[in-house]
């Protein structure tokens, strides 16, 4: 029962995981950029969300609201300046530049918020409480409604790209940026968008990190930038169910190994990234062509 | 450089509605395109000739604007675009049909089609419509392009053009990598697409292909011109000796091998 109880809650821990990985993988994706900030910006929508929450005390489940909104104004923002000059500076350019942008970020958290750790207090039954499953099955509430979230949050991504005229010209520009804009597209314009996408899916996952677990400045490369990395890698890059899929089973090797021994909780996820590298490079939803 | 040939008379007339003015643009070190003028009226079919190399993709690829030229102007309809981010020249109706074609690999036929639509001019051209013109395409709307065969793809890559409804329709190369009986019929739509209103300036390596459909000719050789007019105007001998650079081409009777370069 035991290990029943270890996978349910790592499958429902693979959703949060999904949320830190699909902007990972939507903005390697389509404009090749791998954003090594990516984590630290999590990080930062948590910290805008507590600040939002301290000032303007709206429901703190409904700071995503503003938060959401603010951060893909960010990623629009940093995509149309800082991270499309390194691009056109070529591809490897902008891996130096996200992670200095990543560093930067952290630094200035432990500048201003020190590096104490922070949760998002919600304060909800939603959240503290959760319901029984037989005798040993435990489910929180709040890990059920992350999964979900990121449930919807993927079915809304995959519906944009594949209806929208947006998503329709994301697709085409991770193509073809040339063609793109010979049928009048501004390639930048929509790479931004992609940005926008990305940023506020991982603000989404920082919200939820700080309602589950806490924040601090370097949350974001030791354990959200990680665990994203991981689910990309073994679900499958440039493909978005693949985040989820590659979330779930990080989030049940996870607990198996704790189910086992509680510090081979790391240990036993990082092995299974380890394991798809060398016997499944492509991941494990690879296809041809992304739908 | 030869002296620009007389335009009255000339399908349209009037004001150019494409002009280049001493166009010169720079590979690197290469002068690819070497001051080229070239004026496009209104109905006309433009057709720039002249060998690999020649420079006339450079030349087609500056116009739509995926190249800034060194030196010169490119102008629609008396407005300078020199300046303007390709785009920016497409919404304003300059619509290039790349070399090689450049579908999106991984969006069906049916979404390569309405990503030309995104920014489309009004006009009568709608995906129906392509649908109607290329009637095989509907029943495959929904398949990936890699599927479909090389002619079948360049025909996808001339409707996401035409559903932009441009002014100015760029064709490069259309012929590269296609059987000849393939390319006969795909050059045998132009009169159907030139019915709608449409003005043409298209790249050709196959002369006599190129002499079939223009109404005009411009031969480049090594990014200059060597011969401008008519088909009507110029002769089987003055083409070839244009297109390869022959200075003093003889006079008399045509060499061996010009039959295949002359049509008909």
């Amino acid at each position: 029962m035991a290990w029943v109880n270890a996978i349910i809650q790592g499958v429902l821990t693979g959703g949060l995981y999904a949320l830190f990985a699909c902007g990972l993988s939507l903005m390697f994706g389509v404009m090749k950029v791998v954003n090594l900030a990516h984590g630290d910006l999590a990080v930062v929508a948590g910290y805008i969300a507590i600040g939002v929450i301290t000032v303007t005390h709206i429901p703190t489940l409904w700071s995503f609201l503003i938060v959401v909104p603010v951060m893909a104004a960010i990623g629009y923002a940093l995509q149309r300046t800082l991270i499309q000059a390194s691009l056109d500076r070529g591809v490897l350019t902008t891996l130096i530049v996200t992670f200095g942008l990543s560093v930067v970020i952290e630094n200035a958290l432990l500048q201003f918020f020190t590096a104490n750790s922070r949760g998002i207090g919600v304060g909800l039954p939603l959240v503290t409480e959760s319901f029984s499953l037989g005798s040993q099955i435990q489910i929180a509430y709040l890990l059920v409604v992350i999964f979900a979230v990121a449930v919807l949050v993927l079915s809304g991504l995959q519906y944009f790209l594949s209806r929208s005229k947006y998503g329709r010209l994301i697709r085409a520009a991770a193509d073809d940026q040339e063609a793109v804009q010979l049928s009048g597209a501004d390639y930048r314009h929509v790479f931004g968008i992609c940005a926008a996408l990305a940023f506020g899916t991982v603000a989404l996952g920082g919200i939820a990190y700080g309602m589950y677990s806490q924040l601090s400045p370097t949350t974001g490369t030791d354990t959200i930038l990680l665990f994203a990395f991981a689910a990309v890698v073994i679900g499958g890059l440039g493909s978005l169910w693949g985040t989820l899929l590659g979330g779930v089973v990080l989030g049940v090797a996870q607990q198996i190994g704790a189910q086992v021994n509680i510090s081979y909780e790391l240990l036993a996820g990082y092995f299974v990234f380890l394991a798809v590298l060398v016997l499944r490079p492509q991941g494990l939803t690879y296809r041809r062509a992304q739908s | 450089m030869t002296t620009p040939v007389k335009r009255d008379g000339e399908v349209g007339g009037g004001t150019p509605l494409l002009e280049a003015r001493d166009l010169t643009v720079n590979h690197g070190q290469l002068r690819a395109v070497d001051a080229i003028s070239l004026r496009v009226y209104p109905g006309e079919v433009y057709a720039m000739i002249g060998a690999n190399g020649a420079g006339k993709s450079t030349l087609l690829r500056t116009i739509a604007g995926l190249h800034q030229p060194a030196a010169g102007a490119v102008l629609l309809d008396g407005q300078d675009l020199t300046r303007v981010r390709p785009e920016r020249r497409a919404r304003q109706g300059i619509a290039l049909v790349p070399e090689g074609r450049r579908l999106f690999g991984s969006l069906s036929v049916e979404e390569n089609l309405k990503v030309g639509t995104a920014y489309a001019r009004k006009g009568p051209w709608t995906i129906d419509r392509v649908y109607e013109t290329f009637t095989w395409m509907k029943d495959r709307r929904n398949q990936r392009t890699a599927q479909l065969s090389g002619g079948e793809q360049q025909t996808v890559a001339i409707g996401r053009a035409l559903v932009a409804n441009p002014r100015v329709l760029l064709l490069d190369e259309l012929s590269l990598g296609l059987a000849p009986v393939i390319v006969q019929r795909i050059y045998g739509m132009l009169p159907q697409i030139l019915a709608t209103g449409l003005t043409v300036l298209l790249v050709e390596q196959d002369v006599s292909q190129a002499l079939k459909v223009a109404s005009h000719i411009h031969c480049l050789l090594e990014g200059r011109t060597t011969l401008e007019g008519r088909p009507a105007d110029v002769t089987a001998e003055q083409v070839e000796a244009a297109y390869f650079g022959l200075a003093d081409a003889p006079a008399g009777p045509p060499a061996e091998g010009s039959e295949s370069l002359w049509p008909g």
